[in-house]
């Protein structure tokens, strides 16, 4: 990025971030500016560093350089700016907690060490219960939910953290037609109301209709922006090109020299 | 008498640590952390050993000292092991229990052998014998169990945040690894106040199956937690009595032995999450799937001018004895699907109803399945009798309007052979 960035308006700037996991490195030199009240998507190979990239920006995974800045501050005093959906893999679904519960996770960056959720955040969260149209499953059990229906409910848990900024790790994957509408919609009522969403995407098909920016990854950013500039045949090419690209074999031999192997 | 002031002492003190130890096992089994417990409680044994070489003492906060000391170290070796080399977890808990252990043995039956030992009761830490509580010991144990007690109810939404979400949870801010350390440290807690009565090599399981047998009853956290917790006090309190009943018996073993009777009981009986419980809905499942194949081969069977259908008519077209058709149609009967006329059946109102139903849901699936190149013609009946059975009223409209749009022509059929309804092998 040749231009300056305001940070102060900017939810998420990233500079020049280099992100290794056991010494592989999985992302080089990010460098990457979002502008404020898009609804972003973040589209990739596998194993192009797309959930490294959101981790990376909640200090979930550790930075081998660079930094991020969420509206010019680090994220450690930017916590509550955030809101999170994972990937609906990344937890056991048979633990034992109903629905209502899960999405009370959410309130607790406001609730804080030892203290205990009030009425208020019970409120907070059937409330986001209701806007994904989950309020009858309260009280189920999470196992007893459909694929559709967990996802559903980790938004919920997202929106009731009540953040300027929403990153989400494929939200669509595995979800019916249905909830995908659900969802879709969710987020286009955040991006009127001035949210900024980056959001983890797999199906091309739809990146044309559901985003306005796009930033197109493979262990660095192959381009980023509008929507209309970035999705290119020609960038697509650059993204999922063939074979293995020279950056992966690198880290590959990154990797092995570092752990001594 | 069996009632005096040191009984009362052992068994507080053994309800104290079955009802600790349950509590801090329903977060540790379903933080899949229960084996290193297991490794914690073996890797403890050394450490009691040298604390009593080393200060000649046998006042039980010396060597509990030692112990935690030993144990901590042990699970260090573990990650160490698990970090540093290709070795996996499993392993790398092998190879340190069992060392630890052995050293633990060696150095015991060393201070046995010589003269101070000999009267050190150190060996009581192997298969725990809680007649040996004095009132000192309770103290501590009381103090402990309290505090670990209390630290659970303070940290519980911390707690259950990391096992259910960790990530998400350090996203918030809650530092993973603090919380981490501090389940770790109260489950190391735990363990160790509960070496002396159950001993290092059976704690873990006081740790383990009150915890596992909980999970059977009930699908929320908080209710697990008081269920493991007040099974783990009754099992402690269970295995003191049966103990004393004859002498010599090591508390421990029985407490293990009461808790696994639990656990097994659990998992029979308990409603839902229960072996017995899902043996009743598969039941409930063939019945209701035969009931459907003979509503299937009836509709094969009965032309315009003959309602009636006769039985072994059916038994032939549904490939079953007599006997069982018989009996399938008296239950179908009694639910008012069918009228009985003395060798031969008729359907209801309700009985037409529900056979359309299950037709078209056999139909419209084979078509969805040969519309959608998912299978060849021949291959369908199979498949489609499996899942006619499950697809429920919604799912069927959404055939039907997937069709529609379409354009497929349902009329015709695609397969007209009355091959293979899918015998589930249950007896009525």
């Amino acid at each position: 990025m040749l231009h300056a960035v305001d940070e102060s308006v900017t939810p998420i700037h990233i500079h020049d971030m280099t992100v290794a996991y056991h010494k592989k490195p999985v992302l080089w030199d990010v460098d990457l500016a979002v502008p404020e009240g898009k609804l972003v998507g973040v589209v990739g190979p596998n194993g192009a560093g797309k959930s490294t990239m959101i981790k990376a920006i909640m200090d979930l995974v550790p930075k081998a350089s660079g930094w991020v800045r969420i509206y010019g501050k680090p994220y450690l005093r930017m916590r509550q700016a955030i809101g999170y959906v994972p990937q609906r893999e990344s937890v056991d679904w048979d633990f034992p907690i109903n629905a209502l519960d899960v999405v009370l996770m959410g309130r607790y960056g406001h609730v804080g060490w030892v203290r205990r959720p009030d009425k208020i955040d019970r409120e907070l969260a059937e409330e986001a219960l209701e806007k994904v149209g989950m309020t009858d499953f309260g009280h189920r059990q999470i196992n007893q939910l459909s694929g559709g229906q967990q996802q559903r409910v980790f938004l919920a848990r997202a929106l009731a953290q009540d953040a300027q900024i929403y990153l989400m790790d494929e939200p669509f994957a595995g979800v019916d037609a249905a909830t995908e509408r659900a969802i879709i919609d969710i987020l286009m009522d955040l991006r009127a109301r001035k949210k900024t969403m980056l959001v983890v995407h797999h199906d091309l098909h739809t990146v044309n209709q559901y985003f306005d920016w796009l930033v197109l990854i493979n262990m660095r950013i192959v381009a980023a922006g509008e929507t209309k500039n970035v999705f290119t045949e020609d960038n697509l090419n650059k993204t999922y090109g063939g074979r293995l690209t020279v950056l992966s074999e690198a880290a590959q031999a990154v990797a092995h020299h570092q752990r001594g192997l | 008498m069996i009632w005096d002031a040191t009984f009362q002492l052992v068994l507080l003190g053994s309800l104290l640590i079955g009802a600790t130890s349950g509590t801090l096992g329903a977060f540790a089994v379903l933080r899949r952390r229960s084996l290193l417990g297991d490794a914690l409680a073996h890797a403890a044994l050394p450490g009691v050993a040298l604390a009593f070489l080393w200060t000649q003492s046998k006042a039980l906060p010396v060597l509990l000292l030692g112990a935690t000391v030993s144990g901590v170290v042990g699970v260090l070796i573990i990650e160490a092991i698990v970090n540093y080399t290709r070795i996996k977890a499993d392993a790398a808990l092998g190879i340190v229990l069992s060392v630890f252990f052995g050293g633990g043995i060696v150095l015991l039956t060393h201070i046995q052998q010589s003269e101070v030992g000999n009267q050190s009761g150190l060996d009581k830490f192997l298969f725990g014998q809680a007649a040996s509580i004095v009132r000192a010991d309770l103290y501590v144990m009381c103090i402990v169990s309290v505090l670990v007690m209390i630290a659970v109810f303070l940290f519980y939404k911390e707690f259950k945040g990391l096992i259910f979400d960790a990530e998400f949870l350090s996203a918030l801010g809650f530092s993973q690894r603090v919380v981490d350390l501090l389940l770790m440290g109260l489950i190391v807690l735990t363990v160790m106040v509960g070496l002396q009565a159950v001993g290092v090599i059976l704690i873990a399981a006081m740790l383990i199956t009150p915890a596992a047998a909980a999970r059977f009853w009930t699908d929320r956290l908080h209710v697990m937690v008081l269920v493991s917790g007040i099974l783990g006090a009754l099992c402690g309190a269970m295995g003191v009595g049966l103990s004393a009943l004859a002498p010599r018996i090591p508390t421990g073993p029985v407490m293990v032995l009461v808790a696994t009777a639990a656990f097994l009981v659990s998992v029979l009986i308990a409603p839902r999450r229960g072996v017995l419980a899902r043996r009743m809905r598969l039941r409930a499942n063939a019945l209701r799937e035969n009931g459907q194949h003979f509503l299937r081969a009836y509709l094969a069977l009965q032309t315009q001018d003959k309602q009636k259908v006769v039985l072994v008519d059916l038994a032939g077209e549904l490939q079953l004895p007599l006997y069982r058709v018989r009996r399938l149609a008296k239950r179908l009967a009694r639910d008012g699907w069918v009228s009985l006329h003395n060798g031969a059946c008729s359907l209801t109102e309700l009985g037409h109803k529900e056979a359309d139903f299950v037709v078209k849901s056999h139909q419209l699936w084979e078509y969805y399945l040969v519309y959608r190149s998912i299978l060849e013609e021949d291959h369908v009946d199979r498949p489609a009798d499996e899942v006619e059975h499950i697809l429920t009223p919604e799912i069927i409209e959404q055939l039907e309007t997937i069709l529609a749009e379409e354009d497929i022509d349902i009329v015709g059929d695609i397969h007209k052979a009355h091959s293979g309804y899918r015998r589930t092998g249950k007896d009525e």
